[in-house]
């Protein structure tokens, strides 16, 4: 990843938001905490309206020159920025390390793809890596324990593990951050895995949220919306106590006026919504 | 010499072939799924998970600089796959001049013929075998059985193995799938032994050490694997923790080594470097109990040995993977480190993947040497978590190279008709930003409607719904609808 080019250290970067494809479906509370925070770290943000999914369907799924085509767009779309910011891991390794894979045999493309790749940046990444943000803390998670998942794209792919951390640490004053037994291990969506084996998937992320419930976090965070997905859809079937679920934006945002990603349907009766302390989120009956 | 088995042509395996070699890893799917309901699996799959990991991470912590170890180790291969020719050539040249035979054998049905012709000139009775995956890629113990010979595996996984008479579900823990009670009333079903305490593990190991001392000396050929071939020597070398290949190799009149063409390396200095990541990455060891070289039969003035060595090289498609896309993957020491940290092998355990290699390396190996269509499965059996590239000791790209054979899947027309079609429905569609957007409308609003959410849930989502809810979007619209709304208003 690039450093900040000297050219823009005296002005405004402007960043282009690549939403995603999730996020715009099914979290569009994450991609307005993104906004949030890029404006406070005092970027320019503009969201191309044209974008639409990074391709990574596609791609991991032998369609490879559809993926191609996809890439060509993207970086069509958002090569004229000084810096694109992604809500996601996965799809920032799309564009900054596949895209110049798969156009590697176009001289032209490739060089295209290069360039997008540099100023191609994971949201925490950026603001910590990239802009060393000073960024507002907030108090609406004191007193909670915050756990964090590393997304396998972000830990492996983009080699980004302390700076969502940092963040959490940073900006949600009073909290206490508690990490997960494993670290490493993968939470089962692999994308179209989890529907391709939905039972291996299932038994991936039943460990995965043992291993969260046994940290006792009041909330859960990751900057994946796929395995946020994943763990939250098992949590809701299975839970019998509530545990907030989010896109890490949304707590360092401090953007929780929408519910957590995970219901929790098989609440006991020990254990009713009006229990938990609301912090300002205004969905927490539900949980 | 023998020579006549030298390959000549590269021909693909046929249909017979295939059906021998691949008969389960078609059904991967469903063979994952029962073992996901397999207890006492799944009992054994826990036990033995935690520990090679966590052996594994000492190991490395405890040397100055693994990734300095695990470059040399890759140059080594790097440097042979290059001149694989020039090396495979020195190495039979130094055999022979050491006194011993090698064997060229295309396929592995060449292989257990090369195998049959020298115990039937020997009129051999007995064998023993050492841990060698070459032989389980050519089924070679039926081959020997069909033929009347009594075959022992005198490695401790092996031995159970095959007294249960399974295949192997690790390549370096064969048993590993075994809990102590299967193993103890296995061993209390095939040994007449009377009434004995077999609480203990060790009490275990005793009875097979001296149920297999017996099978050591009786037996007229010793059948062993081989870690590297040594080309500037000759010799071929082994890593143990039993000292089982050495009794194999060693008493016999006979001592054959199975190996494949990619095992061999230029010299003993190759050699240590691989010694150097293989064991930290199988067992967590700085390096295993015994390295053995065997370097040709015994000289008139040594005591011991075999009178004749036989060195059989196999390829099985692997000089179709050099200077092919997959030639990586002939870097694979097999050390079995991207099972072991392997979330998909972790759960379902080594024989849902039908075939002699399991895990990711086996899930691009199946594919490469049986057939992609026989085993269509398994390069999907990836969430691409990655974390199989980053233990790899070789650097081998696993899930690109799983994502390569994803391509050809679909190149092939080997993926199943509603798959491809959704796939490129949805690739074409975010090729049209407009159509993508006003989609995502219509899927908010569909989802926004519990009718309709119950449709979707119960007959297009249900591979998804039936162990995990479906995510909602608990606000107005999709960002798109809403930024757009905002963006309007503040204009406004």
């Amino acid at each position: 990843m690039a450093s900040v080019p000297n050219t823009l250290q005296s002005t405004t970067p402007k960043v282009a938001l690549f939403v995603t494809c999730l996020v715009n479906q099914f979290r569009p509370n994450a991609a307005f905490a993104a906004i949030s925070l890029l404006e406070h770290a005092g970027c320019d943000v503009i969201v191309p309206e044209a974008q639409t999914c990074c391709g990574q369907p596609g791609y991991n799924n032998g369609l490879r020159n559809a993926a191609k085509e996809t890439a060509k767009s993207t970086i069509k779309l958002l090569e004229h920025y000084d810096y694109v910011v992604l809500p996601s891991g996965s799809c920032t390794g799309m564009l900054s390390k596949h895209y110049p894979t798969l156009l590697s045999d176009d001289k032209a493309w490739k060089k295209r793809a290069d360039n997008l790749s540099n100023k191609t940046w994971e949201l925490c990444q950026f603001l910590v890596e990239c802009l060393d943000a000073e960024l507002p803390p907030h108090s609406g998670l004191e007193g909670k324990t915050i756990s964090y998942q590393d997304s396998c794209s972000c830990k492996r792919e983009l080699k980004n593990t302390s700076a969502p951390r940092q963040l959490i640490n940073q900006l949600c004053i009073g909290s206490n951050v508690v990490e997960l037994n494993d670290t490493e291990s993968c939470c089962g969506f692999g994308g179209t895995f989890s529907v391709k084996y939905p039972d291996i998937s299932k038994r991936l992320v039943s460990e995965k949220s043992q291993d969260i419930r046994s940290t006792g976090a009041d909330v859960l965070v990751s900057a994946d919306l796929g395995c946020l997905m994943n763990i939250a859809g098992y949590t809701s079937r299975t839970a019998t106590s509530p545990i907030e679920i989010r896109h890490i934006a949304e707590i360092l945002a401090n953007k929780r006026d929408v519910p957590s990603m995970a219901t929790c349907s098989l609440a006991g009766s020990g254990v009713s919504g009006s229990d938990v302390s609301d912090n300002g989120a205004s969905g927490s009956k539900k949980w | 010499m023998v020579m006549h088995y030298k390959p000549t042509s590269q021909e693909t395996p046929s249909d017979s072939e295939l059906k021998n070699s691949s008969h389960q890893a078609l059904f991967f799917k469903a063979q994952s799924s029962d073992a996901l309901l397999d207890e006492t699996l799944q009992e054994a799959l826990k036990k033995a998970k935690g520990g090679f990991i966590e052996k594994r991470s000492q190991a490395i912590a405890d040397v100055e600089s693994f990734d300095s170890y695990k470059q040399q180790a890759q140059l080594v291969k790097n440097h042979t796959l290059d001149h694989l020719a020039y090396y495979l050539t020195q190495f039979e040249e130094n055999v022979v001049k050491n006194g011993g035979h090698v064997h060229w054998a295309s396929t592995p049905e060449q292989l257990n013929n090369i195998i049959l012709h020298i115990c039937e000139r020997r009129d051999a009775k007995f064998v023993t075998k050492g841990k060698s995956m070459i032989s389980e890629e050519a089924n070679l113990n039926e081959a020997l059985e069909a033929a009347g010979i009594d075959v022992t595996e005198t490695d401790l996984g092996e031995y159970i193995i095959q007294l249960a008479k399974e295949p192997p579900s690790h390549i370096i823990v064969p048993a590993i799938h075994k809990t102590r009670q299967q193993v103890e009333a296995l061993f209390r079903e095939t040994h007449d032994l009377g009434e004995r305490d077999l609480d203990k593990i060790s009490a275990l190991v005793d009875e097979a050490r001296l149920q297999l001392r017996q099978k050591f000396l009786d037996a007229d050929v010793g059948i062993t694997g081989a870690n590297m071939l040594i080309a500037d020597t000759g010799s071929a070398m082994l890593v143990t923790n039993e000292g089982n290949g050495d009794l194999t190799a060693t008493l016999p009149k006979v001592h054959i080594v199975t190996a494949s063409i990619e095992k061999v390396i230029p010299d003993l200095e190759s050699a240590s470097a691989i010694l150097r990541v293989l064991a930290r990455s199988a067992t967590g060891q700085p390096i295993t109990s015994y390295t053995s070289l065997f370097s040709g039969p015994r000289d008139i003035e040594d005591l011991d040995g075999p009178d004749e060595f036989h060195v059989i090289l196999l390829d099985n498609q692997r000089s179709q993977m050099l200077g092919s896309p997959f030639e990586e993957m002939l870097k694979c020491i097999k050390c079995g480190a991207c099972l072991n940290h392997c979330p998909v092998y972790s759960a379902v355990g080594g024989h849902a993947y039908g075939w002699v290699y399991p895990g990711p390396m086996g899930s691009v190996l199946t594919p490469l040497m049986t057939g992609l269509k026989q085993s269509s499965d398994l390069p999907n059996a990836s969430t691409f978590c990655g974390r199989c590239e980053e233990v790899c000791p070789m650097g081998i790209p696993l899930p690109e190279l799983l994502r390569q054979l994803r391509n050809r899947e679909h190149e092939e027309h080997l993926t199943p008709w509603k798959t491809r079609f959704s796939l490129q429905s949805f690739m074409w569609t975010i090729q049209h930003p407009r159509l993508f957007h006003w989609l995502t409308k219509m899927t908010r609003l569909i989802l926004s409607n519990s009718t309709l959410t119950h449709f979707f849930e119960k007959h297009l989502f249900t591979s998804w719904y039936n162990s995990k809810e479906l995510p909602k979007n608990h606000s107005k619209g999709t960002f798109m609808e809403q930024y757009k709304q905002n963006s309007k208003q503040k204009k406004k």
